[in-house]
């Protein structure tokens, strides 16, 4: 059983490694993952240490990206906001799909009067586009995490619902959740169990690109004045901190940018893989 | 199909309602005293509770819910804005076309330029034009699209000085946000038309229309072109709806006073009958343009017309 396990998850990974895209996106995000957790630590210079000597200071030796307005070293805070800005995307991609999946589970599975209650539900949700809905979200809860991570998940959550919604429905009449049924399984046991692992497959391929999307949707709203805020080392923030430079000091626009450029590229060429990989059309 | 569009018509008429009291209740429970953002921290009690009865909002939930419901769907009427006195409607109406001179003709750039880019990926696939092509497009979905905006600011504005940075002065201010805002859209309508008429190559018709020695060109356009259409209309609508809920933040790099940054400074100053009227408005702009690609699809594909006409259920 394990044996067989371990070979499928190793075939998972050949398969999804088989493309240079993938396998680039997969090594930058390991490396961007690694740099932002370990970085902050190896980096002479505190996130919020301010030195007035170094006041826009450009690139040199001993600050790599060049400082800020308070003279603040550029790398260090990029990549400790990348903390934030990873975290904020993971956290609110999953909460985000983890409630709509749920969600169009349920309504997949149940079908009748629940379902078109959920999905009439729906109809009324995505009658806003999500960057509105996350705007007027985080400008109802405040700034600060978790009300962010909650305005930046909220958008998404009709789509990943119908998703699911879709793929249970055509799951729901196969002869394995009847099987499941004739023997009395618990209902939540057949859907969480029999229905999930079935339907889980594109919701993944969704989430990974939904992280990037997600990042970028945050540094979007810090940088116009909701969600985080300066002196917050979030990418976004840092981009709405710099704005007021861009003539003088474009530096401070132009690496937080990069980041989180590099960053989405790396989520999204995985995101390709890993439709390659799952996608049992293409599959030999 | 009368009966489809009326039936569809009814059914945004009651979402419309319900996403209104959803935006209302929002507003309503939202932190700041709206009456003390609008006369300052320094404002007597006196003044403030007069402010409020003025605005409106020492009534009781209800009847606010009530009157903001039957003066907005009965009556066409958004209130005053608190902060500048102007009725909200007629304000919308001199920023939606400002939104729309930069929406419209990026709509129009990223369907033409990207089904293009698609096409020509497409029948060049595995070459080393269809991977710059493809590298191209993921480059510019990955970076943000407020940040490439400040890169070409930065590039065109304040490096060369060829076109103004922000406002709305002359035609040129235009153009940066236009091609910003198409950017994106190129991207995704490039890589969703090079998979559709990969799909479609290989289809046993274009087979047969090779087979019968048919030239290229014309397999392109008859037989290819017409099945990769879906995914083009959902370009459209997406790219439209897309801009459109991108506008505050492509509105604020570039100082344009369209609805987006109307909204924006109304959510910003809890101006209540401003952000009301802006979401109703991109509400209802959302559910139309869905409603016209739900049409257009059925206008198109003969399979889902067919659907239609047997007036089965389709949802």
């Amino acid at each position: 059983m394990n044996a067989k396990k371990n070979s499928t998850i190793s075939d998972f990974l050949r398969r999804l490694l088989k493309g240079w895209g993938a396998r680039l996106g997969f090594a930058l995000l390991v490396f961007i993952i690694l740099a932002c957790l370990i970085g902050p630590i190896l980096m002479p210079y505190g996130v919020n240490d301010i030195d007035l000597l170094n006041m826009f200071a450009s690139s040199s030796k001993e600050h790599w990206f060049g400082c800020d307005a308070m003279g603040r070293d550029l790398l260090t805070r990029l990549l400790y906001g990348g903390r934030y800005s990873l975290a904020l995307g993971l956290v609110a991609a999953l909460l985000s799909a983890v409630l709509g999946m749920l969600t169009g589970l349920a309504a997949g599975y149940f079908g009748g009067r629940t379902e078109s209650f959920l999905m009439r539900f729906m109809d009324v949700w995505s009658a806003l586009p999500a960057m509105l809905l996350c705007i007027l979200i985080s400008a109802f809860m405040g700034d600060g995490f978790m009300p962010t991570v909650i305005a930046l998940a909220v958008g998404g959550i009709p789509g990943s619902v119908r998703m699911t919604r879709g793929q249970a429905l055509s799951e729901r009449y196969k002869e394995y959740i009847s099987a499941a049924e004739s023997i009395n399984c618990p209902k939540i046991t057949i859907m969480l169990k029999h229905l999930l692992p079935n339907v889980i497959q594109p919701m993944i391929i969704i989430m990974t690109t939904s992280i990037g999307s997600t990042i970028t949707m945050a540094a979007a709203l810090s940088y116009i004045g909701l969600g985080i805020q300066p002196p917050t080392p979030e990418w976004g923030a840092m981009l709405s901190e710099g704005r007021n430079y861009i003539r003088a000091y474009p530096h401070l626009i132009t690496y937080p940018g990069i980041f989180i450029a590099i960053t989405v590229l790396a989520l999204n060429l995985l995101g390709d893989g890993l439709r390659d990989a799952l996608d049992p059309k293409l599959r030999e | 199909m009368g009966r489809y569009i009326l039936k569809r018509l009814l059914t945004m008429v009651i979402i419309m309602v319900c996403a209104a009291i959803v935006v209302f209740t929002f507003m309503y429970l939202a932190p700041g005293d709206p009456a003390r953002l609008q006369l300052g921290l320094d404002a007597t009690e006196e003044a403030l509770q007069a402010k409020r009865s003025e605005m409106g909002i020492d009534r009781s939930y209800i009847e606010q819910l009530a009157s903001f419901l039957y003066k907005t769907f009965i009556r066409f009427d958004f209130g005053d804005s608190w902060t500048y006195g102007v009725p909200v409607m007629a304000e919308m109406g001199v920023r939606l076309k400002r939104t729309l001179l930069i929406g419209l003709p990026a709509m129009f750039l990223s369907v033409t330029i990207g089904t293009l880019l698609g096409i020509y990926a497409a029948i060049h696939k595995g070459s080393w034009k269809d991977s710059l092509t493809m590298v191209i497009a993921m480059i510019f979905i990955s970076a943000p699209n407020f940040w490439v905006a400040l890169m070409l600011i930065l590039l065109f504005c304040l490096k060369l000085g060829w076109l103004p940075a922000y406002g709305i002065d002359s035609w040129t201010c235009y153009i940066l946000p236009i091609v910003c805002s198409a950017l994106p859209g190129i991207a995704i309508n490039a890589r969703q038309a090079r998979s559709a008429m990969l799909e479609v190559i290989r289809a046993d018709y274009i087979t047969t229309a090779r087979a019968k020695g048919q030239k290229f060109g014309v397999i392109v356009r008859k037989h290819m072109l017409p099945n990769a259409l879906m995914p083009i209309i959902t370009g459209v609508a997406g790219g439209l709806c897309g801009i459109v809920a991108g506008s505050p933040v492509i509105e604020s790099v570039f100082s344009i006073p369209g609805i987006g940054a109307y909204m924006l400074s109304g959510v910003n100053l809890r101006d209540q009958p401003v952000v009301r009227g802006c979401v109703v408005f991109f509400a209802l702009f959302t559910s139309l343009t869905i409603l016209i690609m739900d049409l257009c699809y059925a206008f198109l594909d003969p399979r889902i017309k067919a659907q239609y006409s047997r007036e089965k259920k389709v949802d």
